[in-house]
């Protein structure tokens, strides 16, 4: 039988995963914004876990949420993306400097 | 038993394929690892009988947003070697972290005081029982107001993406529309009255 801490550990490695790719691909924003779905995806694994061993229906109904604002920010991230290497030739994170902040 | 085993066998697909995303060196490859990922997600979900969300999973995730991904990497002529640099410099940061996550998440989970239990089973589903019915009742009644502001999002996020990424180039040659509909027989055509002359 499958587990709440079956389902628990596996989002708690997918969570570590994700983590480590934001600091190992912390140049390259594409690979920043698949390492953010990877996080958002290790999050949905917990509501849909404690929605379903505890018996109530909310917690998917937010996961339902989560997967709309993640589309969202995909898109949006994506056209940003697009306009950026338009303007520099680079999706360098480090060469993105000119807001000087 | 069966289900233990699919579980252990999808676990170590989607991990695997998220590890891959992580240190894969070609941008498409992360993305194509990404979508197994999102794939064996939808098969665990299945497993633990959330089964609308798994199908939304494989549609929305693999069927548009990642499609979406793969569109940009292609079409982005990004110099991989230069973003590559440096690529193990704070890799031990990152592994300490993650662990520092691990070990977090743990504590909570197995601490007795909290009250999760981990040992706890799937809540067994009465036959005949629907999921996308009872989400479906849930989400048009208790939150439906939620649910009208997410549309309402997923519209701003289409025009943000349309208006960042929308193009005006100069002396481009196309059809202005609203003046060619507005345009008056009046402004257009001069009726010149010419008198006629005899016949030499």
């Amino acid at each position: 039988m499958i587990t709440l801490g079956h389902m628990l550990t596996l989002s708690a490695v997918l969570f570590a995963i994700s983590v480590a790719g934001i600091f190992l691909n912390r140049k390259n924003v594409l690979l920043l914004l698949m390492c953010i779905e990877l996080l958002l995806l290790a999050a949905n694994f917990n509501f849909i876990a404690f929605s379903r061993y505890l018996g109530g229906l909310d917690g998917q109904i937010f996961v339902f949420f989560i997967l709309t604002v993640a589309a969202a920010e995909s898109a949006i991230g994506l056209a940003i993306l697009v306009v950026l290497f338009r303007e520099r030739r680079t999706i360098d994170v480090e060469q993105l400097n000119r807001l000087q902040g | 038993m069966l289900p233990l085993i699919l579980f252990y066998a999808f676990a170590t697909i989607l991990v695997i394929s998220a590890l891959s995303v992580i240190i894969a060196r070609n941008p498409v490859y992360c993305a194509l690892s990404l979508v197994m990922c999102f794939v064996t997600s939808a098969a665990i979900w299945l497993l633990i009988e959330a089964e609308f969300l798994a199908i939304v999973l494989v549609l929305v995730y693999v069927g548009a947003v990642m499609v979406l991904f793969l569109f940009v990497v292609m079409m982005l002529d990004i110099n991989l070697e230069e973003l590559r640099t440096g690529f193990t410099r704070f890799a031990w940061l990152g592994w300490i972290t993650a662990g520092a996550i691990v070990f977090e998440i743990a504590g909570v989970v197995l601490d007795k005081k909290l009250g999760i239990d981990a040992t706890r089973g799937n809540v067994p589903v009465p036959p005949g029982y629907s999921n996308t019915q009872e989400l479906g009742a849930l989400l048009y009644s208790r939150y439906a107001y939620p649910f009208e502001i997410a549309a309402v999002l997923l519209l701003v996020a289409i025009v943000a993406a349309i208006a960042l990424t929308l193009r005006h180039r100069v002396g481009l040659k196309v059809q202005n529309i609203g003046k060619q509909v507005s345009a008056r027989a009046s402004e257009r055509v001069r009726l010149v009255n010419i008198g006629s002359e005899e016949r030499k």
